[in-house]
C-alpha cells in the first residue's frame, strides 16, 4: 500500500513540472511586449523599463522560468500587476466562494447522478432508462450558462425564491451561504451529473452481468441489496474515475458560472486577470487549478484501494 | 487457411462492420432526425445572406424594438436584427466545431499512432498528454484566446489544443490493442512493416472510435467557442455569434429574456444533435450492440 502511494506521488511530479512549463510558455510566447502593454498608452520609456525590470522581462526565458518556478515552490506566485497584491493572497481571498460552490455542486451531482445511473441500469432499455439517458444527453448538450439563465429566469426573476446573483460569505451563517449558491450549484451539477449518470449506468450494467450478481440473486438477496451493496461497490472505480476527470470540466464550469452569477471567486479572478492581461495572476491561477486537479486525481488513485482490494497488494 | 487469407479475411470483416454500422444508423429514426436538423443548420450557415438581412447594421433609433416585418425576432440594444445575427451566428459555431474536430483528428491520429507504435516516443508523448490534460481545457482556451490577437483562427487553435491530447490517448489505446491481434503479428511475420502496416492494419481499426471522438470534440468545441464569446475573449463583438448574443442580452435579461432565449435554444439544439449523432455512431460501431438490433 505504501509503495503504491509513493509510486503515485512520484508519478505526479514530472506531470506537475511539465504543466508549469506549459503555463509559463503559454503566457510568455504570446505576441506583444507585456511591459509596454502594462505600462499603458501614456507611459514614458523609463516607466516601461521599470516594469520590465520588476518582472525580469529582460532576462532570457529560461532564467525567467527558473525565477518563477523557484518562487512558486515557496508559494510565491508574484504580484498582480493591476492591484500590486501578491497572487497567493488574491487566490486565498477568493477561495471560499469557489470552494463552497464546488463542494455543493459535487454533493448535488453525486446525489442526482448515482441513483439515476443505478435505476437506469436496473431498468435497462425500459422507458425509465430511456428517459434518464435522454436527460443525460440533454444535460451535457445545454451549455452551463444557458441552464444558469433558465434557472435564474424561473426561480429568481419569476418566483423570487433565490437571489438573481451574488454570494453571501460563510460569516453570515451556513444557510444564508447555501441559499446564495443554490442556483449556481444546480446549474453546474446538471451538466456534471449527466456525465456521471451515464458512466454509472454503464459500470452498473457491467457489474450486473457478472457472476457474483447471479450468485447474490441465487442466494435470495433483495434487489436493493444486490444493486447497492454488491453491484454499486464494484461499479465504484469507473464512477470515481470519471468524477476525477469531470473535475476539469467542473473547473471550467465554475469560471463561467461565477461570471453569470457575479460570484467573487477564483473563476472571476481568472476572467478579470485575463481581460486585464495581468500575467502573474493568469499564470498563478492556472497553476493553482492544475495543481488542484493533479491532487484530486492522486486522491482518486488512492481511493481505488478502498474499492478494489487487489490494488492494496 | 494461409496467412494471406487470414489477413485479407480480417480486412474484409472490417469493411463489413463499417457498412453494417451504416445500415444500423439509417434504420433509426432518431439518427435521421438529428442528421436532418444538422443539415438544416449547415444550410442556414451557407445560405445566411439569402435568409436574413444585415447582421451588423446598427440602428439606435430602433433599439430593443419587438418583432417586425424587417426583423422577425426584434432588435437588440444597438438596434441590430436579432434574427439575422442568430442566422449568421450558426456560421461561427459550425466553422469552429468542424475545424476543431478536423484538427484534433489529424494531429490526434498522427501523434496517437506514433505513441502506440514507438516505445520511447510513446512514453514521452503520453507524459506530455498527461500534463496537458491536467490543465482545465476551458482555462487553457480562454487564456490562449485572450492573450493572442482575437480572431476566429485564434479561437479554433485555442480550442483545438486541449482536444488533441484526448484524441491521442484514445488512438494510442486502440493501437496498443490492435498490436496484440494475431493478424497484426501475421502481417509483421510476412514482412509488412512501417507505413504499410500502419496504413492497412492499424489505421482502419482506429477509424470507428476516432469518428465518435471527433463528433464529441465538435460538440464540445461549439460549447467552448460560445463560452469564449460569452466571456468576451473570443472574436470581436461585432462578429455575430450565439455566445456573444447572450453576453449582449445579459443587461436586458429581466425585460427582454427572449434575446437570451433565441441564441440559447439554437446553441443547445445544435450541440444536442451533434452529441446524439455521436452516441448513435458509438452504438452502431459497437458489435455487441449491433447484435441486439435497433434500440
Amino acid at each position: 500500500m505504501l509503495g503504491y502511494v509513493l509510486g503515485r506521488l512520484l508519478a505526479a511530479i514530472p506531470i506537475f513540472i511539465l504543466v508549469a512549463i506549459f503555463i509559463f510558455s503559454l503566457v510568455h510566447l504570446t505576441p506583444g511586449d507585456p511591459a509596454v502593454l502594462l505600462a499603458g498608452d501614456n507611459a514614458n520609456p523609463q516607466q516601461v523599463e521599470k516594469i520590465r525590470e520588476r518582472l525580469h522581462l529582460d532576462e532570457p526565458l529560461i532564467v525567467q522560468f527558473g525565477i518563477w518556478a523557484g518562487n512558486a515552490l515557496q508559494f510565491d506566485l508574484g504580484e498582480s500587476i493591476y492591484s500590486n497584491k501578491p497572487v497567493t493572497q488574491l487566490i486565498a481571498q477568493r477561495i471560499q466562494p469557489t470552494f463552497v460552490l464546488a463542494a455543493v455542486t459535487l454533493f448535488l451531482t453525486v446525489a442526482i447522478a448515482v441513483p439515476l445511473g443505478v435505476i437506469a441500469a436496473w431498468r435497462a432499455n425500459g422507458w425509465i432508462d430511456r428517459g434518464i439517458m435522454a436527460f443525460a444527453v440533454l444535460g451535457f448538450s445545454v451549455p452551463v450558462f444557458v441552464i444558469a439563465y433558465l434557472l435564474v429566469y424561473f426561480f429568481a426573476v419569476s418566483l423570487r425564491w433565490f437571489p438573481v446573483q451574488g454570494y453571501k460569505p460563510l460569516s453570515n451563517g451556513l444557510l444564508t451561504t447555501l441559499h446564495s449558491v443554490t442556483l449556481p450549484s444546480i446549474a453546474l451539477a446538471l451538466v456534471f451529473a449527466a456525465l456521471i449518470a451515464r458512466v454509472t449506468r454503464a459500470a452498473m450494467l457491467e457489474a450486473l452481468s457478472e457472476n457474483f450478481t447471479r450468485t447474490a440473486r441465487a442466494k435470495g438477496l433483495g434487489t436493493f441489496r444486490i444493486l447497492v451493496i454488491h453491484a454499486l461497490k464494484s461499479a465504484g472505480i469507473p464512477v470515481i474515475t470519471v468524477i476525477g476527470i469531470g473535475f476539469a470540466t467542473l473547473v471550467g464550469g465554475v469560471v463561467v458560472t461565477e461570471s453569470v452569477f457575479n460570484i467573487p471567486g477564483i473563476g472571476r479572478l481568472t476572467v478579470d486577470a485575463i481581460t486585464r492581461r495581468d500575467y502573474p495572476v493568469v499564470q498563478g491561477v492556472i497553476l493553482f487549478f492544475s495543481a488542484l486537479l493533479i491532487l484530486i486525481n492522486l486522491l482518486i488513485d488512492l481511493s481505488y484501494a478502498l474499492f478494489d482490494p487487489r490494488v492494496k497488494g | 487457411m494461409s496467412v494471406y487469407d487470414q489477413v485479407s479475411a480480417t480486412r474484409g470483416r472490417q469493411g463489413g462492420r463499417i457498412s453494417a454500422a451504416a445500415g444500423y444508423l439509417a434504420a433509426n429514426p432518431a439518427t435521421a432526425i438529428c442528421f436532418g436538423v444538422l443539415l438544416l443548420f449547415v444550410l442556414m450557415a451557407v445560405f445566411a445572406p439569402l435568409i436574413a438581412g444585415d447582421p451588423v447594421k446598427i440602428d439606435p433609433a430602433q433599439r430593443l424594438t419587438g418583432p417586425s416585418a424587417s426583423a422577425y425576432w426584434g432588435r437588440d440594444h444597438l438596434g441590430r436584427d436579432v434574427f439575422a445575427r442568430a442566422v449568421y451566428g450558426s456560421r461561427m459555431s459550425l466553422l469552429v466545431g468542424f475545424s476543431v474536430a478536423a484538427i484534433a483528428t489529424v494531429f490526434g491520429v498522427a501523434i496517437g499512432i506514433y505513441a502506440g507504435m514507438s516505445r520511447i516516443g510513446g512514453a514521452i508523448a503520453m507524459r506530455l498528454v498527461d500534463a496537458m490534460m491536467a490543465i482545465p481545457a476551458i482555462l487553457l482556451a480562454i487564456a490562449f484566446a485572450a492573450l493572442m490577437d482575437a480572431g476566429i483562427l485564434t479561437v479554433i487553435i485555442a480550442i483545438s489544443i486541449p482536444e488533441i491530447p484526448r484524441m491521442v490517448r484514445l488512438v494510442r489505446s486502440v493501437v496498443l490493442g490492435v498490436r496484440q491481434q494475431p493478424y497484426v503479428a501475421a502481417a509483421i511475420s510476412i514482412g509488412t512493416g512501417g507505413l504499410p502496416l500502419v496504413w492497412r492494419h492499424i489505421l482502419p481499426n482506429t477509424l470507428g472510435p476516432v469518428l465518435v471522438q471527433a463528433t464529441y470534440a465538435c460538440a464540445s468545441a461549439i460549447i467552448t467557442s460560445a463560452v469564449l464569446s460569452f466571456l468576451g475573449v473570443g472574436t470581436s463583438p461585432e462578429v455575430p455569434s450565439w455566445g456573444g448574443m447572450m453576453a449582449d442580452a445579459r443587461s436586458f435579461f429581466r425585460i427582454h429574456p427572449e434575446l437570451m432565449v433565441y441564441p440559447g435554444v439554437l446553441l443547445s439544439l445544435l450541440v444536442l444533435v451533434v452529441n446524439v449523432l455521436g452516441d448513435r455512431l458509438s452504438d452502431a460501431l459497437d458489435p455487441r450492440k449491433m447484435v441486439r438490433g435497433s434500440v
